[in-house]
C-alpha cells in the first residue's frame, strides 16, 4: 500500500502541496484528478523520489520512500510518462526492453528482444514496429510503446501520467481500455493522474481530487457523481462557476 | 541610505550567486569523477561518446589546424622580415602550434561542436522527461549520460590536440615550402630539433583538461536546463560560453604551471 501523510512541497514561494493525505491500496486503481498546475505530477513524482518533498511522509508497504534502497524500490515501479519520454536514440524494442538490457534485471539480448516484441503485441503493436525509432511513430503509437516499456519488467505498481493527453477521443478510449485491461490482468496497483473524465471512468476504482495543494475529496468512482462536493462537481461538469477559480 | 546600500546589495547577491554556482559545478565535477570509477559501466555509451567526441571531430579539428598553421607561417614570415628573422618560421610555427594554438583552438572547437551538442541533447532529454524516465528505469543519469561523455572528453581531446598540432605544423610546412621558399628538409629538421618533450606533454595535458571542461559543461548545463525550447537554448548558450571561458582560464593556469620561469 502507498500512503501519503501531510505531504508538503514548495518551489520558492509557490506552495504546490500543502498537506496531501492519500491511501492507495494494493491492487487498486487510483486516479488523481485536478486542474492544470494543481500539483498532480509533483505528487506522483514525490512518491517515486524524482521530486523530494519538503515535509510529511510517503510510505510504500510501511517503508519510508526516502529511506528505501533505490534500485529495489524503483524495480517495483513502471511508469508511463505524459509525452512518452521514449529515448529517441534507441529503437523501439530497446526502449521497451531498456530495463532488461542492463542492471539487476539484465537478460540475454535475444530474450530481451522477444519480451519486448511480446509486450508490443500486448499493447496492439506489430513486431515490425520494434526496429523503428520513436520519431517514426505517431503520438498514439508512442503512448503504446511507453505503456509496453512500463509493463516490460512486470512491475507491481504502475503510474500513468496524463495517459491520454494529446490523443484523439478514439485513441484515448483505446489507451484507457488497454490500461484497464493490463492493470487487471497483472493485478498491479495503479495510480493515474489526469484531467480527462473519460479516463477516470474507464480506469479508476477510486478517485481523489487534488485542489489548492490538498485532497479535496476521495472515494470510490461509483460515488463520484453523487459526492455533493462542490469542487468535484464543478470539475466533473466543467463549469466556469464554482469554488475553483476559472483563471489560475 | 537604502539608495546607497542597494548597489552593494546587488554586488553581494551576484557574488553569492556566482559562488553558489561554482560550488554546484564543483560538486557536479566531483560526483562525475567519483562515478567514473564506480560500476555499472555502460560500455556501449562510452564507445558511442568516444566516436562522437573524437573521431567525428577530426574534420573540424584538421581544417582549423591546417589553416591556422598556414596563416601563422605567413604572419611570422612577414613580421620577422622587419628585423631580418624570416628564418625562424619553422621553429615559431612548431612552438606556437604545440604549446598554445593547437590545444586552445582544438579546445574551443570542441566547445563549439561537442559542448553545444551535449548540452542540447541532454537538455532536450530533461524537458521531455527522458531523464526522469531513466531514473524510473533504475538507471543513474550521471552514470549513463555524464560519465561516458566526460570520459570521452578526457581521453579523446588530447589525441585530437596531438593530431591538430601535427596538422598545424603541416599547414606551416606547406606554406613555408610552397610559397615562402623554405627548403623542405631544413624546415622539418628545424621543427623537430626545436620542439621539446615538455612542449608535447603540456599540449596533451591541456587537451585532457580542455576535454574534461568542455564535456562537463555540456552535461552540467544540459541537466540543469530550464523549461521548454527557451530553456534548451539558454542551456546550450550557457554551456558553450562557460566552456570557452574556462578553457581559456585553464590555458593560462596550465601555461603558468608548465612554463613559469
Amino acid at each position: 500500500m502507498i500512503e501519503l501523510r501531510n505531504v508538503h512541497k514548495s518551489f520558492g514561494s509557490n506552495h504546490v502541496l500543502r498537506g496531501v493525505d492519500l491511501n492507495i491500496t494494493k491492487g487498486s486503481s487510483m486516479v488523481v484528478i485536478g486542474g492544470s498546475g494543481t500539483g498532480k505530477s509533483i505528487c506522483l513524482k514525490s512518491i517515486l523520489g524524482l521530486v523530494v518533498h519538503d515535509s510529511g511522509t510517503i510510505t510504500l508497504d510501511g517503508e519510508d520512500v526516502k529511506k528505501a534502497e533505490r534500485d529495489s524500490f524503483l524495480a517495483r515501479f513502471g511508469m508511463l510518462f505524459q509525452g512518452g519520454a521514449l529515448f529517441d536514440s534507441l529503437p523501439v524494442w530497446q526502449n521497451v526492453a531498456f530495463r532488461l538490457l542492463r542492471g539487476s534485471l539484465k537478460r540475454p539480448k535475444t530474450e530481451a528482444r522477444e519480451i519486448a516484441i511480446e509486450k508490443l503485441r500486448r499493447v496492439g503493436l506489430k513486431a515490425d514496429v520494434a526496429d523503428l525509432f520513436p520519431a517514426e511513430l505517431s503520438g498514439g503509437m508512442q503512448k503504446r510503446v511507453g505503456l509496453a516499456r512500463a509493463i516490460a519488467a512486470e512491475p507491481e505498481i504502475i503510474f500513468f501520467d496524463e495517459p491520454t493527453t494529446g490523443l484523439d477521443p478514439i485513441m484515448s478510449g483505446v489507451i484507457n481500455d488497454l490500461i484497464r485491461e493490463i492493470v487487471v490482468e497483472m493485478g498491479a496497483t495503479a495510480m493515474t493522474i489526469t484531467h480527462d473524465m473519460s479516463s477516470v471512468r474507464a480506469i479508476a476504482d477510486n478517485v481523489a481530487m487534488l485542489h489548492d495543494g490538498i485532497i479535496q475529496w476521495t472515494g470510490p468512482v461509483a460515488d463520484m457523481d453523487a459526492s455533493g462536493d462542490p469542487y468535484l462537481e464543478q470539475f466533473i461538469h466543467g463549469k466556469a462557476d464554482g469554488p475553483i477559480e476559472a483563471v489560475r | 541610505m537604502i539608495v546607497l546600500l542597494s548597489p552593494l546589495a546587488a554586488i553581494g547577491r551576484s557574488t553569492l550567486g556566482t559562488l553558489a554556482a561554482l560550488g554546484r559545478l564543483a560538486l557536479f565535477g566531483g560526483r562525475t569523477i567519483g562515478h567514473m570509477v564506480k560500476p555499472p559501466f555502460y560500455f556501449k555509451e562510452i564507445l558511442y561518446s568516444l566516436i562522437n567526441v573524437g573521431y567525428l571531430s577530426l574534420p573540424v579539428v584538421g581544417l582549423t589546424a591546417i589553416f591556422t598553421g598556414g596563416a601563422l607561417a605567413l604572419q611570422i614570415y612577414s613580421g620577422g622580415a622587419r628585423f631580418n628573422a624570416e628564418a625562424v618560421v619553422p621553429q615559431i610555427v612548431a612552438i606556437g602550434m604545440v604549446r598554445e594554438l593547437g590545444p586552445v583552438l582544438v579546445g574551443l572547437m570542441i566547445a563549439a561542436r561537442v559542448t553545444s551538442s551535449i548540452a542540447a541533447e541532454i537538455a532536450t532529454m530533461k524537458v521531455t522527461e527522458q531523464i526522469d524516465a531513466l531514473v524510473t528505469l533504475s538507471t543513474n543519469p550521471m552514470q549513463y549520460l555524464t560519465v561516458p561523455r566526460v570520459l570521452a572528453g578526457l581521453l579523446m581531446v588530447p589525441i585530437l590536440v596531438g593530431v591538430g598540432d601535427v596538422i598545424g605544423i603541416l599547414g606551416g610546412y606547406i606554406v613555408g615550402t610552397g610559397s615562402l621558399g623554405f627548403n623542405p628538409a631544413t624546415y622539418l629538421k628545424n621543427t623537430v630539433d626545436f620542439v621539446e618533450m615538455r612542449d608535447i606533454v603540456s599540449s596533451l595535458v591541456k587537451g585532457a583538461a580542455f576535454g574534461f571542461i568542455a564535456t562537463l559543461m555540456g552535461c552540467y548545463y544540459g541537466i540543469n536546463t530550464g523549461r521548454g525550447a527557451q530553456g534548451v537554448g539558454r542551456a546550450t548558450k550557457g554551456a558553450v560560453e562557460a566552456a570557452a571561458i574556462l578553457i581559456l582560464a585553464a590555458n593560462f593556469l596550465l601555461t603558468s604551471i608548465f612554463f613559469s620561469i
